[in-house]
């Protein structure tokens, strides 16, 4: 669901440690970020390892770990949340192929709900 | 028995506009009330960012702002996670005290009719009627497609109300389960998938003909081999029945709103799948007088390839209520 749209374009950017990107939830609702259970991602055909990766909709980031324990934040539908990755050696400036899928607990589904983006981001000097 | 069946649309409807920012919950409230329907169904987990903690003044801000343009608040649809730990269910406590939540935020807003998703417990729903009651809220049961009026799950729910005698616990139907055609809209997307035509009309052809969907998925998987997008296609036959809309009028007593889901409209307002020419006569004949609640659901069928308008569907949709309500109403 809106899986073209999670990943919010020209958000690319270098951090201290690593990079982030802004993303949205895939679904027609806000959902507690104990559902989220994973937020797979990969950059340039590498895949980011789970503990690499921080997650924050406002109220501080969050490990994918501690936020399965975060029962009293939301990621509030249609909101723009920041996802960074510790990335040891950066990025170089120019093009770069993001994907994000997110993982999520549907308390009526039987099965997860998964969505997915791909897009071709651009990272400025 | 008379009544008027009267026109509303949920948020839901504008849910690619919305998530997208290109409209405002009160760009919906207008748009709605220019096309002459007056009932505004909301999804609090959707459209109030404050949720669960929304204060006075929003709860203010609502029944002020749909006041403006003419509207009332019709339904509140409310959600259940049950699934909120990882490391466990929610106990049948924190089940009802989710519901209670649910039920005073709609009782603050000044709502009298709560959707309950399918999946949630009779039992559950039981223990929570006392307080419905005393809210006069009436918690109706969503039959969506697959379930459908007779369904046993669904027929749980109708045993719960009949025993207890209240009229705070029944059903709310989403017309999704009376798809009688296959929805074009759907096709279209599977063949942008890599489906090939002649599979997805067969697979149209055993839905017109009301194959029961296990032969038509088994004909499509092993025996044509079927590829990805050809076997997904025919697995969503599994969630695409057309219920018989006579047994609306049986079960008339038991809902107060209806959700009008739909796929698409055509430019000359006509659904290509809904059988909403044989449910609103029904309905009409019954003396039903709640309101039918726009649910455009198209917006993911479509938004790989093109510019979603939800407003233009929704707008086609209600022009399509007005013709069908004025054939028949002059019986």
């Amino acid at each position: 669901m809106f899986d073209k749209y999670l990943i919010v374009d020209d958000s690319l950017r270098a951090t201290v440690d690593g990079f982030a990107f802004d993303a949205k939830l895939g679904y027609y609702r806000g959902l507690g970020l104990s559902m989220v259970e994973d937020l797979a991602i990969t950059i340039d055909g590498e895949s980011v390892p789970r503990e690499a990766v921080r997650f924050d909709e406002g109220g501080g980031p969050l490990t994918l770990d501690d936020m399965e324990q975060a029962y009293d934040r939301r990621w509030n539908f249609g909101a723009v949340a920041t996802i960074s990755v510790v990335w040891p050696n950066g990025l170089a400036e120019g093009e770069h192929a993001l994907t994000l899928s997110e993982r999520l607990r549907v308390s009526y589904l039987p099965f997860p709900a998964i969505n997915s983006d791909a897009k071709t981001l651009s990272l400025a000097a | 028995m008379t009544g008027t069946i009267k026109r509303g649309v949920s948020l839901y409807s504008f849910q690619e506009e919305l998530f997208l920012g290109q409209m405002t919950v009160e760009d919906a409230i207008a748009f709605t009330a220019s096309i002459g329907a007056t009932g505004i169904e909301i999804l609090p987990e959707q459209n109030m960012p404050s949720f669960p903690n929304v204060t006075d003044a929003e709860v203010a801000w609502w029944q002020e702002t749909v006041a403006k343009h003419g509207c009332e608040l019709i339904c509140y649809d409310m959600f259940l996670d049950t699934k909120q730990r990882k490391d466990r269910a929610m106990t049948d406590d924190e089940q009802v005290a989710s519901i209670r939540r649910d039920l005073d935020l709609c009782n603050r807003l000044g709502i009298r009719n709560m959707r309950i998703l399918v999946f949630v417990r009779p039992d559950i729903l039981e223990r929570c009627v006392p307080y419905a009651e005393d809210l006069d809220i009436h918690m109706g049961v969503e039959v969506h497609a697959p379930w459908h009026l007779e369904h046993a799950w669904i027929l749980r729910t109708i045993d719960v109300a009949d025993r207890l005698g209240t009229k705070h616990l029944g059903i709310l139907p989403d017309m999704g389960i009376f798809m009688k055609h296959y929805p074009p809209a759907f096709r279209a997307r599977f063949e942008r998938q890599g489906a090939r035509p002649e599979v997805t009309q067969f697979i149209v052809d055993q839905h017109e003909q009301k194959i029961m969907a296990e032969y038509t998925i088994y004909e499509v998987a092993v025996k044509m081999q079927g590829n990805k997008a050809e076997v997904a296609m025919a697995e969503t036959l599994r969630h695409a029945p057309y219920a018989n809309p006579k047994r609306l009028a049986d079960y008339a007593p038991y809902f107060r709103h209806i959700q009008a889901k739909f796929y698409e409209m055509t430019p000359d307002a006509r659904d290509p799948s809904i059988a909403y020419d044989e449910v609103i006569p029904v309905l009409q004949k019954a003396g039903w007088s709640g309101y039918l609640s726009s649910e455009y659901e198209g917006n993911r069928w479509i938004q790989d390839v093109m510019p979603v308008d939800s407003r233009e569907q929704v707008r086609r949709q209600h022009t399509m209520f007005e013709r069908l309500m004025a054939a028949h109403g002059e019986r």
